[in-house]
């Protein structure tokens, strides 16, 4: 347990999202789980911090100043770092009733992102697939 | 029944009598197009006379040889792209330059047909062509009518109506769990927070409220004398609490007590309203705000000028699009649907056939300019 929380605290979350609220929230709750957390409120706000650091783990809302900013994101940051993982957080799904998955490794590939997580998560959901994601 | 413009750019005389006459009786037909496409068609032999005639004519279609005795096929090519002519290139080439006509696609041309080619060919090709060009038009048409931008307008829409009820959601499921521990001042923020949304929420509500019956047109407008000066002052009084809030002064000038415009009142209210409230929202703690409506050869002119954060050239830019709100460290805590001036833009244009102009510097403020014809009321 212990040597878990060690590995945990060590580790920095990037999160963009356009919604203050949305991004206090997540950032409380990510704090609560551990890990340092380093916050975006627009895509280019997100993309400055790319340039100048590595995140561990970065979870970008998919629309920002642009409808796909999420992608663009995430775009960005694997290009750089191809070995660091992005949650894109959406409510695609409930807003346009589209479900949003990659399933191939194709589709992977050309989304660039490790998951797609609905909005409104649980945070011990939130949690476990952040875990997974940084093996800890 | 429509014909297409075919320009043929060879060389090679027996190229250019043997594609005409396979394409003088040909038709192209397909179940998906509502009409049948036949082809005009025109000969020359080198790219600087194709280029003459496409800046000359309208062409559809460009036949291309990419091998000419001055300038070649592909710098043709390219300068229709550079130009952006509404027209598709299709390359003649031998096998033996394979390279260029896969370059040539590279570069915008729609496909190639190898020489030597039968009537066959050149046929299919050119009903594929001709489905590509119908069906690239038919796009544009679809969002020139603004269908793309109506299914556009409602995702967005439903996005920015989600996103108050999940911030609201995620504090009121903190503060049911007392995630941050059972001090209770701890939650202040969040209920501030709660409330602050519920308003925006409002605010977009009655916005589009706003825009639908503008976009409906069902309601009947009234077009009744409408005294500017007064609407003016009646928005001053409706936004006071915000003003008294921002510590921020509103003052209305005009040249004459009042100032008659036949319109809508409604509509005319929406106009000053969005304007002198952003001008609030947008000003600085103890800023001014001047509001001034002169009469001038037939013309209405209000002028909305703040003192407060201005904008950027970019901001500006975009400023009158649909959901459009500018986002920055000065603009975080004032909520607002993003629609107020869209509506605004199109009451002034639509309705009255005026114009909105905007002027900002940042840091020192922003001045709204609305042009109103006296007797344009459409």
């Amino acid at each position: 347990m212990k040597k878990d929380m060690k590995t945990v605290n060590t580790k920095t979350i990037l999160i963009a999202d356009d919604d203050i609220d949305i991004l206090n929230q997540l950032s409380a709750q990510i704090k609560s789980m551990g890990f340092g957390v380093i916050t975006a409120e627009t895509q280019k706000e997100a993309e400055k911090i790319i340039q100048e650091q590595k995140p561990d783990l970065a979870i970008f809302d998919l629309m920002m100043d642009n409808r796909d900013s999420g992608f663009i994101l995430s775009y960005t940051l694997k290009k750089k770092y191809p070995d660091v993982p992005v949650i894109i957080a959406t409510a695609v799904t409930s807003d346009t009733g589209i479900i949003f998955e990659a399933d191939t490794p194709e589709q992977k590939s050309w989304i660039k992102a490790d998951r797609y997580l609905e909005k409104g998560l649980r945070p011990e959901q939130l949690e476990k697939e952040i875990k997974q994601l940084l093996n800890v | 029944m429509a014909t297409l413009n075919v320009l043929i750019v060879d060389d090679e005389v027996g190229i250019r009598s043997g594609i005409t006459r396979v394409l003088s009786n040909f038709a192209v037909d397909f179940p998906f197009l509502e009409e049948e496409f036949t082809f005009n068609l025109t000969e020359c032999e080198s790219g600087e006379e194709a280029i003459r005639i496409i800046e000359s004519q309208p062409v559809d279609i460009v036949l291309l040889d990419n091998k000419l005795p001055g300038m070649d096929g592909i710098d043709v090519l390219e300068h229709i792209n550079k130009k952006k002519y509404d027209c598709c290139v299709m390359m003649i080439t031998s096998y033996a330059s394979l390279d260029l006509a896969v370059q040539a696609t590279q570069n915008g041309a729609y496909n190639f047909v190898p020489k030597p080619f039968t009537p066959a060919e050149l046929k299919t090709s050119m009903e594929n062509i001709t489905k590509h060009l119908y069906l690239k038009r038919m796009t544009k048409n679809l969002t020139d009518d603004g269908k793309e931008s109506r299914f556009r307008f409602l995702s967005i829409l439903s996005h920015e109506l989600k996103s108050p009820i999940n911030a609201i959601e995620g504090y009121l499921i903190t503060m049911q769990e007392r995630q941050a521990g059972n001090n209770l001042d701890d939650y202040e923020v969040m209920l501030n927070r709660c409330i602050e949304r519920i308003k925006g929420m409002r605010t977009l509500i009655m916005d589009l409220l706003d825009l639908t019956r503008l976009e409906s047109g069902k309601k009947v407008r009234e077009n009744t004398k409408v005294d500017l000066v007064e609407i003016a002052r009646i928005t001053k009084d409706t936004v006071s609490p915000l003003a008294i809030q921002k510590n921020v002064s509103v003052h209305i000038d005009s040249d004459a007590d009042q100032i008659f415009l036949s319109a809508d009142t409604e509509e005319i209210k929406i106009i000053f309203n969005n304007l002198i409230s952003n001008a609030v929202k947008y000003n600085i703690d103890g800023g001014d705000v001047y509001c001034k409506i002169a009469q001038n050869n037939g013309l209405i002119k209000i002028t909305v000028k703040d003192t407060g954060i201005g904008m950027t050239a970019e901001d500006l830019s975009k400023l009158f699009g649909d959901f459009v709100r500018i986002k920055n460290e000065k603009t975080r805590a004032i909520t607002g649907s993003g629609l107020g001036l869209s509506i605004t833009k199109k009451i002034v244009e639509e309705s009255y056939g005026g114009a909105i102009h905007v002027t900002s510097v940042p840091d020192q403020g922003s001045t709204f300019t609305v042009e109103l014809p006296v007797k344009a009321s459409i």
